[in-house]
């Protein structure tokens, strides 16, 4: 049944793919001009002469002289076959040499929000729905409203200001610039914790609020059901009769949140980083994308897209894994 | 059940009230939406009516006020004789210590009134007028509330000029959003099948690609020559085309469940058209739930516009919004030099919490028969 399932999923995740490079190619196309022409132009303006055998190579390489088509097919090959996404004219660098540097930062500080996120929403949430209209439950909804209504960027400047205003240090970029050229050492990773945790933290927020209304509203739905009734009526302990169903039941449907919070949170990584000026793609891609420096921008695109469907899909077979009724409705469709 | 509906059932009220004055009813219960709905209503008022709000026109610049601090309203001067309302006129200073120059109070007094005269400006496009609700008696005087910024423009002036950008363009983009999300959910809705399928699978693309990514990709490809008339709509356009996916999904939803309804299945053998069973019959029955999707995407259209102008790649200058302005806070230095900066930030809050409690109130008030 499971191993079913999996394949199916596997078998719609295939035209997804395929929909999104198709999306991501006409993005990188979109600009006036392809690649070719900026070179040329920009090789002319710095007073170089453009080598002819460089252009044809190119030209070659990537069908830059074929119809469109034909061009989508060159540039999905060779990414799917030698991971090459183009070249970059504003870096003179492959695309894939920029995106290695950087990429894994800005997908390490992705996860690692989502962590921090489920670890306070799902607590929080529990609190919230089992001690309605506390005070308590009030402040986080009050929390919860800021954390909607703040935007990534505001609240990264409001600390930056903060931060810089009490203490006069300057909270921007992973490291301070002392340690920015250093070898990994003890000091450096300590110096990259509180300025780790401000990103992460500030990511995470926003997210959270939103996580931890599900949680409460999907604890409280759980919590007005029969059967808690009657395991009440019976006189089951109030703490074992929370933890053995109906938190269970409610933190089942968290896993396939996935889906929704990832795009979220690399999108809120990617202002915040701008902000704070962190060595992750963020910087670069807002830069790649005003100097219209498409390929770039567009293979990152391309990467975290299909690195959120796998992400949902991952979550959609760990949901089907843990909750039979999914597996067994998955199927029965 | 509350006393009020008591009362109204027994005088028969309650029973022959309409589905929106039970809404209505339901709304008025929910207090943070009920103080969010004029809050919402003013500051529309106060944008759409800009010239006549603010006390400066926001491209008019104070060259001897460059950076210049927010001046407070008081009533009394240095001496504490009661003088009416006005502010003391900055002076420039240099700061004994880091030789900065800075500003300071002088003893001199500018007159603040209610409706003055001031620079003149055109009403909306329709007139020539010099009229403003609030600011210097004397034409021209410098009066700033939140301060001033690098080239010495009246700060809150150009905010309530923003506001008319940022929050029209909110409303522009629901409505490019409402028309794509409902002909696509009527149509997967209604139809079913192959259809259903093929914006089924598109909505899921969309919501797989991170948004403001998207955003940024889309805005950039913008031809940088574009008026910027063209950018406004354009941008909004952007943000019509990803942001749909959430209301189709509530239209098809509640196609899908009321499809089946006695009503919609008399009314097509009484030989009722596909068009006028979902325009006369369907969408009147849900319209609450639109209203209540549509509420709830206008925070993410405010943020996502001044997350994108303010990194510089949404709407640009001379296009005044909360983003474009903001974007002067973009360094550590900008900062802590010259906080008052900080003010769009207040009012993006401000009007985005607004919203969501709005939003909160009709969710409530969505399904007045619960």
């Amino acid at each position: 049944m499971l191993a079913r399932y999996i394949i199916r999923r596997l078998l719609q995740f295939i035209p997804l793919l395929i929909a999104i490079s198709i999306i991501i190619f006409v993005i990188i196309q979109l600009p006036p001009g392809d690649y070719l022409s900026t070179y040329i132009v920009q090789m002319k303006n710095s007073g170089t002469d453009v080598d002819q055998s460089y252009i044809i190579n190119l030209t070659r390489q990537y069908g830059l002289d074929q119809p469109a088509h034909i061009q989508y097919f060159y540039w999905i090959t060779n990414i799917v076959t030698k991971l090459d996404f183009g070249r970059s004219f504003q870096w003179q660098q492959p695309v894939s040499q920029i995106l290695s540097e950087r990429l894994p930062a800005t997908i390490g500080i992705a996860l690692l929000s989502l962590v921090v996120t489920w670890g306070l929403a799902i607590p929080i949430g529990i609190y919230s729905a089992t001690h309605q209209y506390s005070l308590g439950d009030y402040i986080f909804i009050f929390l919860g409203f800021i954390g909607l209504a703040v935007p990534g960027f505001l609240l990264a400047l409001g600390a930056v200001y903060v931060i810089f205003v009490n203490t006069g240090v300057s909270l921007t970029g992973l490291f301070s610039p002392e340690y920015v050229n250093a070898a990994w050492s003890w000091a450096k990773f300590v110096n990259m914790l509180p300025r780790l945790g401000l990103v992460v933290g500030i990511i995470g927020l926003s997210q959270t609020a939103g996580l931890i209304r599900q949680m409460r509203a999907m604890l409280l739905d759980e919590l007005q059901k029969q059967y808690v009734i009657t395991a009440r009526a019976k006189g089951l302990e109030e703490k074992k009769l929370l933890w053995k169903y109906p938190i269970r039941l409610a933190v089942n449907p968290m896993v396939s949140t996935i889906g929704w919070i990832l795009p979220g949170l690399i999108s809120g990584e990617i202002v915040v980083s701008i902000v704070l000026s962190m060595p992750t793609m963020g910087p670069v891609v807002r830069r790649a994308l005003i100097s219209q420096d498409m390929y770039l921008a567009g293979s990152f695109l391309l990467i975290v897209s299909v690195l959120t469907v796998f992400g949902t899909l991952l979550s959609d077979i760990a949901l089907a894994v843990i909750d039979p009724r999914i597996r067994f409705g998955g199927v029965a469709e | 059940m509350s006393a009020r509906k008591r009362r109204q059932q027994q005088d028969g009220t309650y029973e022959v009230a309409g589905q929106w004055k039970l809404m209505w009813w339901k709304f008025k219960k929910h207090r943070l939406a009920m103080i969010a709905l004029p809050i919402i209503v003013i500051m529309y008022t106060i944008t759409m009516f800009c010239e006549f709000f603010a006390p400066a026109l926001p491209l008019s610049r104070f060259r001897d006020f460059k950076d210049c601090p927010p001046s407070a309203i008081r009533l009394r001067d240095a001496d504490g004789n009661f003088v009416g309302l006005h502010v003391r006129l900055k002076e420039s200073v240099r700061d004994p210590v880091t030789f900065r120059k800075v500003f300071a109070d002088s003893d001199q007094i500018i007159k603040l009134g209610f409706f003055v005269h001031g620079e003149p400006y055109r009403f909306l496009g329709l007139f020539d007028s010099d009229l403003r609700f609030f600011g210097p008696v004397e034409k021209g005087g410098e009066f700033f509330l939140m301060g001033t910024d690098s080239l010495g423009r009246d700060l809150y002036s150009r905010i309530l000029f923003g506001g008319r950008i940022s929050l029209s363009f909110a409303l522009v983009s629901i409505a490019f959003t409402f028309f794509i999300g409902l002909t696509l959910g009527g149509i997967s809705g209604y139809l079913g099948g192959f259809a259903d399928t093929i914006i089924q699978r598109m909505i899921d693309l969309i919501m797989s690609i991170p948004g403001i990514p998207l955003w940024m990709a889309l805005a950039a490809a913008l031809p940088t020559t574009m008026s910027s008339l063209g950018k406004y709509l354009w941008m909004s356009i952007i943000m019509s085309l990803i942001g749909w996916t959430g209301l189709a999904r509530v239209v098809r939803g509640k196609i899908l469940s009321l499809r089946e309804e006695d009503f919609v299945i008399a009314a097509r053998l009484s030989g009722a058209s596909h068009g006028r069973v979902i325009g006369r019959h369907l969408l009147p029955s849900f319209m609450s739930y639109i209203i209540v999707s549509i509420t709830a995407s206008i925070p993410g259209t405010i943020l996502g516009e001044t997350a994108l102008s303010f990194l510089g790649l949404g709407l640009q200058a001379p296009t005044i919004s909360w983003g474009t302005l903001l974007q002067d806070t973009q360094t550590v230095e900008a900062l802590a030099l010259q906080p008052w900066l900080l003010w769009p930030a207040f009012f993006i809050i401000v009007t985005v919490l607004m919203f969501n409690f709005a939003g909160d109130g009709l969710r409530d008030a969505a399904d007045p028969y619960k």
